[in-house]
């Protein structure tokens, strides 16, 4: 049924001109009309780089017949003059949900999590949605499409703006005479995916970005397998998914790092994505252009925030207010880049909005050609519709727009916006424009008026000689009425005016004096309208502060680079036979340590006078939570599938902080909501990087385990409970039957058939020691249980992180070769911590197992050298021996020891200059590198936040100047920063 | 003699530990006149002694002064090349109210309700809790057991951390009335569809008038025939005739400002708690007298665009202008890090705060902030032996070991929990 409905609009649209209809009539008789509307004498954009100066268009039965100069124009025609305004394709905007309700979120906050799918016959995750077609809920908002039709639009691709894949968009004119089977063009016009879940299901998974990327990667290789036949099921979703897959695949990414991500998910699968961006891209121009992609982007720049209040000023962070001060630049910089793209007009409130915002950006340096591509063949093409609409070119919709003038120009007019051969009116455009400085002459008296305003709401200023006269002005179908009051100040009389306004240079109509006496007054325009010129030499010159790397609080313009350094006469912990080195000399070359030693020539190389300080290799953080846009996906018992490495958020002021704590290296783990989490990724700190270089360069692959409370979800809430595992005893088995699926796995995978599963390839590298395991762990029970588990499997837990209780079981962790990355002091936090001791490294160490002190905080990471004291502290570790706990130790649980972790010829230049002994309270450090780069230094910092000082200053003082130019503000507000844990879910 | 006292007092709970949860068991008042000899004293006050002669008897200090000098007395403990510190003081803390933080059973920090005045944290404080006893082998041996929540939390009390039960352990009952200031900023509440983030809360000045109306009753309520009985406003007398003070919990510089003219206007002993924006207004406070709790040194700033090390700093910006400044240490698993208080005032120090200042912070400048600086803070004649031994430096980790400690002349157990589990698996591995 549904599908010869779909048929039957297929053969519609594409109906030749002249058909026969087949409809019955009971109305009244037949009548056809079929009549040719010739628009002459304009300026014609048929395309945006053909300009017609003098030019026809002709349009017949929704479309254009001819356009261009000297076309003779058919006899039967009803011409249109419209000299001296001009006709511009009408906008398309291919990111848009016209017409379509997003289902609202039901159910009960509290209730139980949904694991399943909750649908049947479909895909196992609700929130792939490919079959969704909008022409089954489609509704023609007819107060919208003004809306948009006001703001330029002539065609929207509307999709459901719900679920991860979204099903197809459709090509809708905004045609508001006619019925959906005129105005659809196409029911099948892309397909769109996002991040988001769907409203529709209340299943968990994913809880996270990496989850959703997850799940779009095994999507993919699902539909592959299914495709092939190898479903045991039918499955509407991975059809529809199959039979989509020829259409434009338009991905809702979000933000800059995700458009990154997103476009590589594309090239595992063959994939070109269209992007839309939030606006941001400017900000890392380079790797937009990277990804080849092109973009669709929003213009909603955000207004000035409201800093008048110097407290809530305090409020608005750098980063925000450099965005409101650049992001009208983001278009011109994607378009000096050559990248294609798109407006949409998502995310903009008011189609006035839309219009300043599109000034705007051409203010801010945007050629105004690019500007009308973005919003008329780009969106065509990206869409593949540039058959259908985008120019004026014959066969093409009939959507096109009149207006006054230049139609970036701000006092431009959008007179009519045709759709499909209808106009939709909104201003009359036989109507003179009145605005200019006018000598009126009313019995003998001459009055200056000053008409200006927008043709909407003229506004008048009448004067006679220096007196100010109050007035008001009327304007409507070419009849103008002015009154004002008389020069005599002393009483409030009024003389009034009408007339036909035939042209602006001159009219003439009557006049009631004050008396009730009529006479005639003549008005005679001296000068145009003079607020062009002001307004546009006012933002013809906008100030945009440089862009730095973050481009927020302590990013730099310019991201520092590799040096050669000499460290003269420094106290060298070496983490090596050597111990620790009075004296010392150590040379940095080519971001590697070439010699230690004492009176080392510096040859070319930058002199560190170090005298009196230590120098020692970068702190290495086995267990942290920053620099990452989630933590935990909570939607599983396992998430091997996904990866950390998808979500580094290479932004976080914490990267700056950890460096100014000596970090040079942490493990951005998977949290702790799930005994298996996921992949964690590596990372150097390279602070002002993308994602991508900051990963550290060829580590082992590592994955997070988790047992205890956290998996079996003990502190969250009485709803939870059914989710295995919810005990110990359940722990044991998940794992059990999760390496056991991955031999089966294995085993099937030999045979050549098989369906690629994500999750199971990450388990299988574990089982076959190429993936190494960090384990979130407290109790010995679970600890013992874990190792005998892998035992059993034949692989080795490389790790087990926090591991309080790890001195109960030290001998059997050294005996299975375990390391222990452990917290130096807490406890008493949860139930399962009641006997965690400060102790712990110390015995564990005793014992000869590996052992970091790890953060699991974004604060503590930046003391872990005091932390690593806590070891003498507790346990009398030898000082030496306890500042491998922060260095050489956890990279020994990282597999990265051969390249960092102590100061060795040859390794790696991550070093950390202190200004005293590094395990002190009293420590400070002065200079922090990594591979030869200096990404912190104690002098440059200060440089830095004296830089935050000034920029912020003359942000706040612009934004002052634009509340007072009376623009609009936005309340000051601050982001929400949040610090995460192990156990932090954001859902 | 006192290796006799140790050694008894470490079987006595190596015994007791055997058994139960329990803590140490406490000390035994005070016999025997006792003389530390020859350590460095931090008097706490600024001042330090070498080679120090501390004598003190029925848990008094009875004299102090440089060896040669002082004459000692009882029995005497060498402490030679030691530290010897008057006891850590640890305000604003919820010791003995939570023993495992996400255990509900275990929590007694926050009575429902906004404004409860007469809610008392003594009553609930657990002087066995496990937690308390490790903060005394760092030198915490004072702390204020302070409500949490609402807008009034409730009534604090000040108590020492060896003690049988809450009236034992008291130092100074209701010593104070604690407050949540309202916020000048506020969280979008997203699940509402407000946008995220924090944005200037339009409520602000109305709970500014709600607080005044509550005083303003009370005074109403404390000056008439006080019948019927108002719980809330009866617990409010002792603030409103100056024998309690008034906690500000309070963050930004608008609410500080705030807070101060309230306490003027009402006639208030004010210190202001948390105080994150407290250096922004340093010489009105110097001005008006105002002492500040000063938050946790180890935490990271609240916005992007302020220096990295804010917060280690802060207690040196107010110091140098003149503001009486402790530390506190509420937070995030507060209890457990509280003795970690030490070494927040050796973060400072680390900033270019003088070591003897910085050690004022927990020490004196708390006392007197408390209003117990006749009693404890510092090392002077007739204040109570609260004080311990350090191997050295007590505000750096490294150093801080400690070899004993009392509190009004009693010596304590050093011994936790967690250095039993310590021996005792070290023996199981060991044999030691």
């Amino acid at each position: 049924m549904r599908k010869s409905y779909l048929l039957l609009l297929l053969v519609l649209c594409s109906l030749p001109t002249f058909a026969q209809d087949y409809f019955p009539k009971n109305d009244g008789v037949k009548t056809e009309q079929h009549t040719i509307t010739a628009f002459t004498n304009a300026k014609i954009y048929v395309t945006p780089t053909q300009v017609i100066d003098n030019g026809t268009l002709l349009i017949q039965d929704g479309k254009v017949l001819q356009s261009g100069a000297n076309i003779s124009i058919p006899k039967n025609a009803t011409v249109v003059d419209l000299t001296g305004k001009s006709v511009y394709p009408s906008f398309i905007d291919p990111f848009s949900d016209f017409g379509l309700k997003k289902p609202k979120r039901n159910g009960n906050w509290r209730a139980a999590p949904q694991y399943d799918a909750g649908r049947e016959g479909y895909y196992w995750n609700d929130h792939i949605r490919p079959e969704t077609n909008p022409i089954q809920s489609f509704v023609f908002d007819t107060k919208k499409a003004t809306n948009l039709l006001k703001a330029g639009f002539g065609t929207v691709n509307t999709h459901l703006q719900d679920g991860i894949v979204r099903g197809n968009g459709m090509l809708v004119a905004l045609n508001t005479k006619d019925d959906n089977s005129i105005r659809i063009l196409d029911n099948r016009s892309a397909q769109y995916l996002s991040y988001q879940k769907s409203n529709a299901s209340k299943q968990s998974y994913p809880t996270s970005l990496m989850g959703s990327m997850a799940l779009i990667r095994q999507m993919y290789h699902d539909a592959d397998w299914y495709a092939k036949g190898n479903a045991k099921r039918q499955d509407l979703a991975l059809e529809a998914l199959i039979a989509n897959k020829n259409l434009v695949q338009i991905f809702h990414s979000g933000n800059k790092h995700n458009s990154i991500k997103t476009d590589a998910i594309g090239d595992d699968f063959g994939i070109q994505y269209v992007l839309v961006g939030d606006g941001t891209e400017y900000e890392n121009i380079n790797a937009m252009k990277a990804t080849n992609a092109a973009f669709i982007i929003p213009i909603n720049f955000p207004k000035a925030y409201d800093v008048s209040d110097p407290y809530a000023a305090d409020l608005v962070e750098l980063e925000a207010m450099k965005h409101w001060n650049q992001s009208p630049s983001n278009p011109k910089a994607l378009a000096d880049k050559g990248i294609m793209f798109s407006f949409t007009m998502h995310d903009t409130k008011t189609p006035k909005d839309f219009k300043n915002n599109l000034l705007k950006a051409i203010s801010y340096g945007l050629d105004k050609t690019k500007a009308l591509e973005a919003l008329t063949t780009i969106p065509a093409k990206l869409l593949k519709q540039n058959d259908k609409i985008g120019t004026l070119q014959k066969g093409k919709q009939a959507n096109f727009l009149i207006t006054s003038g230049d139609i970036f120009e701000k006092k431009t007019i959008i007179y009519e916006n045709w759709v499909q051969g209808n106009p939709t009116v909104f201003n009359d455009k036989s109507m003179k424009d009145v605005r200019g400085k006018y000598d009126v002459t009313v019995a003998g008296d001459t009055y200056n008026v000053t008409i200006s305003g927008t043709p909407e709401k003229l506004k008048a200023q009448v004067q006679k000689n220096a007196l100010k006269l109050g007035s008001k002005i009327s304007y409507k179908d070419n009849w103008l009425q002015l009154q004002f009051t008389t020069p005599d100040t002393t009483k409030t009389e009024f003389i009034r005016l009408i007339s036909r306004v035939n042209t602006a240079t001159y009219f003439s109509g009557k006049a009631i004096l004050a008396n009730g006496v009529e006479t005639t007054f003549t008005a005679t325009q001296k000068e145009v309208s003079t607020t062009k010129a002001k307004d546009d030499k006012k933002e013809n010159t906008p100030t945009v502060m440089p862009i730095s790397y973050p481009n927020g609080a302590f990013g730099s313009k310019t991201l520092p680079q590799q040096e050669d350094v000499l460290f003269r006469n420094a106290t060298v912990w070496t983490n090596e036979k050597d111990g620790i080195l009075q004296n010392t000399d150590v040379l940095v070359k080519d971001g590697k340590i070439v010699r230690i030693g004492k009176n080392l020539s510096a040859g070319n190389a930058k002199v560190i006078d170090a005298t009196g300080k230590h120098l020692t290799a970068g702190v290495i953080d086995e267990h942290s939570h920053i620099a990452a846009f989630a933590i935990n996906e909570a939607g599983h018992n396992s998430t091997a599938e996904v990866n950390m490495a998808d979500v580094v958020d290479p932004e976080d002021v914490d990267i700056y902080r950890n460096l100014a704590g000596g970090v040079t290296t942490i493990q951005l783990l998977h949290g702790s909501a799930n005994p298996i989490g996921g992949r964690s990724a590596i990372l150097s700190l390279r602070w002002g990087r993308t994602a991508d270089e900051m990963l550290f360069k060829n580590a082992d692959g590592f994955i997070k385990f988790a047992l205890g409370e956290n998996v079996k979800q003990s502190n969250w809430g009485d709803t939870e409970t059914t989710r295995f595992p919810q005990t110990r005893m359940g722990v044991e088995q998940v794992f059990t039957d999760y390496f056991q699926r991955a031999k089966e796995y294995e085993a099937q995978k030999k045979t050549g058939k098989y369906r690629y599963d994500i999750e199971m390839e990450t388990i299988l590298e574990i089982i076959n020691s190429k993936r190494f395991v960090s384990c979130h762990s407290y109790v010995q029970s679970e600890i013992n249980m874990l190792m005998k588990v892998a035992n059993k499997f034949g692989f080795t837990i490389n790790t087990f992180t926090h591991i309080l209780e790890g001195y109960k079981v030290a001998d059997k962790m050294k005996e299975h070769g375990a390391g222990g990355s452990t917290f130096s002091d807490w406890w008493a936090y949860k139930y399962e911590v009641n006997d965690a001791i400060p102790y712990n490294g110390a015995i564990m160490h005793s014992q000869g197992v590996v052992v970091a002190f790890n953060s699991d905080d974004a604060e503590m990471s930046r003391r872990l050298n005091q932390e690593a004291a806590k070891a003498v502290k507790y346990g009398g570790v030898s000082e030496e021996e306890a500042w491998k706990f922060v260095t050489l130790n956890p990279a020994k649980l990282l597999h990265i020891d051969d390249k960092v972790g102590s100061i060795k010829t040859g390794k790696q230049a991550d070093l950390v200059l202190w200004n005293t002994h590094p395990m002190s309270v009293y420590a400070k450090a002065e200079k922090t590198m990594i591979e030869g780069t200096f990404y912190f230094d104690i002098e440059r910092d200060v440089a830095l936040r004296r830089q935050i000082k000034e920029e912020r200053n003359e942000l706040i003082n612009m934004m002052l100047l634009e509340k007072n130019k009376g623009m609009k503000t936005q309340p000051a507000k601050k982001k929400d920063k949040v610090h995460n844990h192990c156990d932090t879910v954001n859902f | 003699m006192k290796k006799h006292i140790y050694i008894y007092t470490l079987c006595l709970t190596v015994l007791c530990s055997s058994l139960s949860f329990a803590q140490q068991t406490p000390a035994s008042e005070q016999k025997e006149t006792i003389s530390i000899v020859g350590a460095t004293a931090h008097i706490g006050n600024g001042q330090v002694i070498e080679n120090a002669v501390i004598v003190f008897e029925n848990g008094k200090i009875i004299r102090i002064g440089a060896a040669g000098t002082t004459q000692t007395a009882g029995k005497v403990i060498d402490a030679k090349g030691k530290h010897v510190y008057p006891g850590f003081i640890a305000p604003n803390s919820t010791l003995g109210l939570v023993e495992v933080d996400a255990v509900r059973a275990s929590r007694d920090q926050q009575e429902t309700g906004s404004i409860n005045p007469h809610v008392r944290s003594l009553i609930a404080y657990n002087t066995e809790s496990k937690v308390i006893e490790s903060c005394r082998p760092n030198g915490i041996l004072t702390a204020q057991v302070t409500p949490r929540g609402g807008r009034v939390s409730g009534t604090s009390s000040i108590v020492q951390l060896d003690a049988w039960n809450w009236e034992d352990a008291v130092i100074k009952e209701d010593d104070g009335i604690h407050m949540n200031w309202p916020r000048s900023s506020s969280r979008g509440r997203w699940w509402l569809g407000e946008p995220r983030g924090l944005r200037p809360n339009k409520n602000y000045a109305k709970q500014l008038q709600d607080i005044q109306d509550v005083f303003n009753n009370a005074v109403s309520y404390l000056n008439g025939t006080k019948s019927p009985k108002h719980l809330p406003f009866e617990a409010m007398a002792g603030l409103l005739n100056g024998t309690q003070k008034l906690f500000v919990h309070v963050d930004s510089e608008k609410g500080i400002l705030d807070a101060i003219s309230f306490a003027k206007k009402n006639n208030l002993k004010l210190v202001i708690v948390g105080g994150y924006s407290a250096h922004k207004v340093a010489t009105t406070l110097r001005q008006n007298n105002v002492p500040v709790l000063l938050h946790r040194t180890h935490s990271v700033p609240k916005t992007d665009d302020e220096d990295y090390d804010l917060s280690y700093k802060k207690a040196k910006i107010l110091t140098d202008a003149g503001v009486l400044v402790g530390l506190e240490n509420s937070g995030q698993m507060e209890r457990m890090n509280t003795r970690n208080l030490p070494f927040l005032a050796g973060t400072v120090a680390a900033q270019g705060l003088d070591k003897e200042k910085a050690l004022q912070l927990i020490t004196s400048n708390t006392a007197k902030i408390l209003g117990i600086d006749d009693q404890l803070g510092t090392l002077e004649v007739g204040k109570d032996a609260t004080l311990f031994i350090s191997e050295g430096d007590a505000l750096d980790m490294r150093t801080n070991i400690l070899t004993y400690a009392f509190i009004q002349g009693r010596m304590l157990s050093l011994e936790t929990h967690q250095t039993k589990l310590w021996k005792r698996y070290m023996n199981k591995f060991e044999g030691k």
